[in-house]
This record gives structure tokens, sequence and C-alpha cells, in this order.
């Protein structure tokens, strides 16, 4: 039993002329939890996902559900539901229509169509053609198609996008639910504190390979390291270089911020303000921090990710008249004080993981020394986003189900 | 695995829930009927102007489907489109998620549309026949008269069929503006020019069009038109086969092309 509602890849790759999308992917998604999968855009997510839907055919490997090539799956929808693409929708079709051809696919009443319709919330617009629908209106409605046939597998593409903090925290417990009943779900994404939030194990791709398959809490455990940081008065160099020697004959690692703080990690708090009392030195702070799993991430697909941004060089623009100052969040990363220093925006980094992370062998201290690599203004947002959940989760008494 | 009457059953879903199925149809309907009609009144008010050969040929079923022409665009456009929407709007790929079997898939469409086209055709074709033998007058002819009917039941499986091969070229080609593109001046310019240039002729009498059409003259050589070396079944045969080689090289695309 659960066997056949597993998928398993087995050296999966996928090539488009001489672009490897997805390369010798093996994996296992099992059911009763919420598989994520993480990686870059254009790491070959989709194109994983596709090929478990059997719409394009693997280079080599194969991708079987329920040990059942998904071509040759006996009635298809009733055993797999997926979301690829919100806007894959005749945008001529209202909602309901679009739902009912599919559900008479699979044989599936239209009064089903009716309830999927209430349980993602659209039954206001069912009726209104679907080309008005906003990106998260389109969402509801993929997830309703995936949910119709009510299938014990779901494939979910990027579920959360455009949708708003209600709707996440909705496809959220959604999915969480829907693993607590035995369904194998898997659910790609390129934003960590969603999978964070949402996944039970993770699969994380680069570049179309496999960098990690392991449960979140070994994730955690292996990724996420603690840190400390101290910062002494800033017009005291000789007792900074002090107490980074100090701190690391006491056996702690010590890495300089860009801010001029140090970031101090195997000591525990007291253990540092102690060394500093005795080496005679003053601190301004000493805090502890945790490197967020998004820099965990970072740091793992660092080597992997295809499309970098760069800072905007503007060469051959006029400068802005006077009064059209820079627009906040499109000038280059200099001029924007109101950036957290937490974050510091070149030489960015991560700390070493404690235990040896075979994923992270490559760059430590990260190669690209251009100013503002991708990473930095990620982590920021990560955490907030995180946070508002709980108390819109009793305003949000409807039940998904 | 997803039955065909389950996929006959959702295909007719799909096309009777887009508007472009009513326009497209009541243009191909209307256009016909109404270009049809005003050509047999212009015959019939101007006969005595045609020359001797056009007189002696003189085809009054033939003249009531001039229409034709014009409206099997509109069934072009049908058919391209009932395939096409599938590509651009990206549901071909939620369509065959749900239905893994792609010969089902296709061919279930393909009836459906195909079914309709052809219903659409017939009322057409017999509603163009009669209201152009109104139009004309003391040169119309009768139903009953021969080989009348096989021309009018003709003209609606020629309606028929142009959108099935429509649909086939959209599947090979994926794409509605592609097949649109290539269809509409195929059938409307170079079909109809080529069949006019004396070296072409020869090849473009072969085109599905121009073999196709045949079936709908009643009087061989209708309208003093170049004599054809095949008869009126022989020519809905070849243009049966263009169809079968564009579904064919559809259900291939569709088959080995990742969607």
């Amino acid at each position: 039993m659960g066997l056949w509602r597993m998928i398993e890849a087995v050296g999966l790759t996928k090539r488009y002329g001489a672009k490897t999308a997805v390369y010798n992917l093996s994996f296992q998604v099992r059911p009763g939890a919420v598989t994520g999968f993480l990686g870059p855009n254009g790491s070959g997510k989709s194109t994983t996902m596709r090929m478990m839907l059997g719409l394009d055919r693997p280079t080599a490997g194969h991708v079987t559900i329920g040990g059942h090539a998904f071509r040759s799956l006996p009635n298809a929808p009733r055993q797999v539901g997926a979301l690829l693409d919100a806007k894959a929708v005749h945008g001529g079709r209202s909602a309901r229509n679009h739902l009912l051809c599919l559900a008479q696919l699979a044989g599936i009443p239209a009064a089903r169509v009716d309830e999927v319709l209430g349980v993602v919330g659209l039954q206001d617009v069912a009726k209104k053609r679907s080309n008005g629908f906003s990106l998260g209106m389109g969402q509801r409605l993929g997830i309703a198609a995936a949910l119709l046939g009510d299938p014990q597998v779901l494939l979910f593409d990027e579920p959360v996008n455009g949708l708003d903090p209600e709707g996440i925290l909705w496809v959220r417990n959604l999915m969480k639910q829907l693993a607590s009943e035995g369904r194998t779900v898997f659910v790609s994404s390129h934003l960590m504190s969603e999978m964070a939030l949402t996944a039970d194990h993770l699969i994380v791709i680069g570049r179309g390979q496999l960098l990690s398959d392991m449960s979140i809490k070994d994730f955690i455990s292996a990724n996420s390291a603690d840190f400390a940081r101290v910062r002494i008065p800033a017009d005291r160099p000789e007792q900074r270089e002090k107490l980074t020697a100090s701190l690391t004959e006491a056996g702690g690692g010590v890495m300089p911020e860009p801010d001029g703080a140090l970031r101090v990690t195997g000591l525990p708090l007291p253990r540092i303000s102690d060394l500093a009392h005795a080496s005679d030195v003053r601190l301004w702070e000493l805090s502890p921090h945790q490197a967020s799993l998004e820099e965990a991430y970072m740091r793992m697909t660092q080597g992997a990710v295809d499309y970098r941004s760069t800072a905007d060089a503007k060469a051959g623009l006029q400068p802005p008249p006077p009064g059209y100052g820079p627009h906040p969040g499109y000038g280059d990363p200099a001029q924007q004080p109101r950036l957290p220093a937490e974050v510091p925006q070149q030489g960015w980094y991560a700390p070493p993981p404690p235990g040896q992370n075979p994923y992270a062998a490559a760059p430590v201290a990260p190669a690209p020394a251009a100013p503002a690599p991708v990473p930095p203004a990620a982590p920021a947002p990560a955490a907030p986003a995180a946070v508002p959940a709980d108390p819109t989760a009793r305003q949000t008494s409807e039940d998904p189900r | 695995m997803a039955s065909v009457p389950a996929v006959l059953n959702s295909e007719w879903t799909k096309i009777r829930t887009v508007s472009s199925t009513t326009w497209t149809l009541v243009a191909a309907f209307v256009v016909t009927v109404a270009m049809g009609a005003a050509l047999s009144a212009l015959l019939n008010a101007q006969f005595d102007d045609l020359s001797d050969a056009e007189r002696a040929t003189f085809d009054p079923t033939y003249v009531g489907f001039s229409g034709m022409i014009l409206g099997q665009l509109a069934m072009v456009v049908f058919g391209v489109l009932v395939v096409g929407t599938e590509y651009s709007s990206g549901m071909i790929r939620t369509s065959l998620a749900a239905v893994p079997q792609r010969g089902s898939f296709l061919f279930s469409k393909i009836a459906v549309a195909g079914a309709l086209a052809l219903l659409v055709g017939l009322a057409t074709s017999f509603v163009t026949f009669f209201l152009s033998q109104a139009l004309l007058g003391d040169h119309s002819t009768d139903i009953g008269a021969d080989n009348v009917l096989r021309a009018v039941f003709g003209g609606g499986v020629y309606m028929g069929l142009i959108a099935v091969f429509s649909m086939g070229v959209a599947t090979m080609l994926r794409s509605s503006m592609l097949s649109l593109g290539i269809l509409m001046p195929f059938f409307f310019l170079v079909s109809q020019i080529l069949s006019a240039v004396p070296g072409a002729k020869s090849v473009a009498r072969y085109f599905p069009d121009q073999a196709g059409s045949k079936i709908m003259q009643v009087v061989p050589d209708a309208m003093n038109s170049d004599p054809a070396p095949y008869g009126p079944w022989s020519g809905l045969g070849i243009m049966a086969l263009w169809v079968v080689a564009a579904l064919i090289g559809g259900y291939l695309v569709l088959k080995e092309r990742d969607a």
C-alpha cells in the first residue's frame, strides 16, 4: 500500500538541442508528505514536472507514478491532479465550463465542479470568462482543476505565484491537509522561505541536477548555522584584531562582515563576552543570529544560478534632471541606505555550516565579488513573509475542504 | 483510461463554450448563402450576356455554390481555432495531462468538431441550393434532377472536409496564427490563381479545394471550367486523401513532440 502513490524518477535527463535542462535526476516522492521541489529559475523544475505528466519525453531515464509511466496510467485524471501553468486556460471559456470539460474527461459529476469552485473560493466568478482573471485567480482555478478528480497524487508548479497573503496561507494549509490525508503532494517553488513552512521533505535542484534530497529537518540542521555578531568601536582597529586573535585561539570561527562587525561561530555568547572582557575589548554589540534557510539555499545553488542580475550601470544614460531622485528600489545599490545593514550589499556570504556539507563544497566565500549578487535582497523579506501567518489563520476560518 | 465517450463529451463542452465556434460557423453559413444568392440573382438577370460556351455548360447548382470560395474560409478559421487555441492558451498541457492517450484526444476533438462542421456544412448547402434556385428563376434546376442531390450533399461534405483538413494542419503547425497565415492565402489566392495559370493548372487541380469542389458540379466542366481528369466522386476522394494526410501528419506531430 502507498507504493501506488509514489512518484519515482530514475536517471531522468532532458536535452533541448545543446542545452541540458535536466541531467540524471533520481529521486522518490513519498505519499503522506509535502515534498518541496526547489531550484532557481530555469533549473529544470517545470521540465521535470512536465516529464512526470508525460507531456515531455525524457531524453534518458524515466519517471513513473505508482509504477506506471503517466501515459499508460489508467484514468489519469482520477489519480493525478496537476497545476502546471495558471494561465493555461482558454480565456474565452468561463471558469466553470473549463472545469466542466476537464471533469467530463474522467466521468466526474458536474456537482463536483461546483464543489471545487467553492473550495478555491471562485464560486462568485464561476460564470465569468477566465481571461479577465488575475494571476491569483488563475492559480486558484488551476488548483481547482488539480483537485477535481480527488486524486491521490498532486503536482503543483509554483502554486503561490501571484497569490495574496491569505491565498498563500490557504495553499500552505491545503498542501498540508492533502498530505495528511495520505496523498502524495509535490510542490515546486523557488522560494525557500515558502518551502520551509510547507514542506516535510525537500528536493533541491540546480542546473537540472540534484543538489539535495532530505527531510526539511535534516536540511535545517545540516544547513543553518548559529552565529554571533560582535561589534566593537569602529575607531579601534587594533582592538578588533586583538579580539579576533583571542576568539580564534579559543576555537571560534571569525569572519569580518563588510560593515566592520565580526561574525563568530562555534562559541556561545557568554564565552565571547568573557573573552572580550579578558582581552579588554569593549563591545558595542553581541547578538545571537541564525543563518536563514534562504541563505543556506542560496549557498547551495550559488554555482547553479543561470540568470543572475547585475547592478544597473546605466551606461550612456543622462543623469536624471533635478527633482527626479532615484526611484526607490530601482537606483543602484550604493544609493540605497534603507536596506538593512544585516544584509550587506557586497561580499555577501553565508556562514559555513557545522558538519560537512557535501553540496557547498565549491565556493565557501562566494567568488562573485561583483557588486550586488542576487542573494542579498532575498533573506530580508523572507522572515516577515512567514510571520503574519498566524493572525490570518484565525480570520480565515474558511475550511479549505 | 479516459474513455472515448468521455473525451467526446468533454470536447463537445469545450467547443460549445467558446464564442469563436458560433461566429465562425455562422459566418460560414451566412457568407456562403448570401454570396450564392447574390450571384444567382445576378446571373439570372444577365444570363443573356454570358458567352455561348458558358450558356451551354450553365450549371445552376454550381452557380448557387459560388459563395463557397469565401464561406470555406470561415470553415478554415473554425477548424484552425478549434485546435490552435489549445496551443495558444496552453490548455493543451492541461488537456494532455488529463488525457495522456494523445490519439484519443486528437481524434475525439476532430470527430466532434468535424461532425459539427459537417452538420453546419449540410445545412448551408441545402439552404444555399433552395435559395439560389428560387433566385435563378427560369434557369434553375430541381433537387430531383440527375446528380443534383449528390452535388448539394457533396457541398456540405466539402465544407466539413475543409474544416477537418484545417484541424489537421493546425495540429501539425501547433499555432493558430501560422496555420491561418498559410491556409487562408492558400485557399483564397494561391489555389485560385494557380488553377487559372496554364502551366500550373495540371498540378493545381489536385489541390484539396480544387479537387473537392468538383462534387458540387452537376454539369461536367460547369461554367466552361477546365475539364478535369477525374469525376466528382474521385475529386472528393482526392480531397479526402489530403485530409487523411493532414490528420496523420497532425497525429504524428502530437504524438512525438513535447507538448
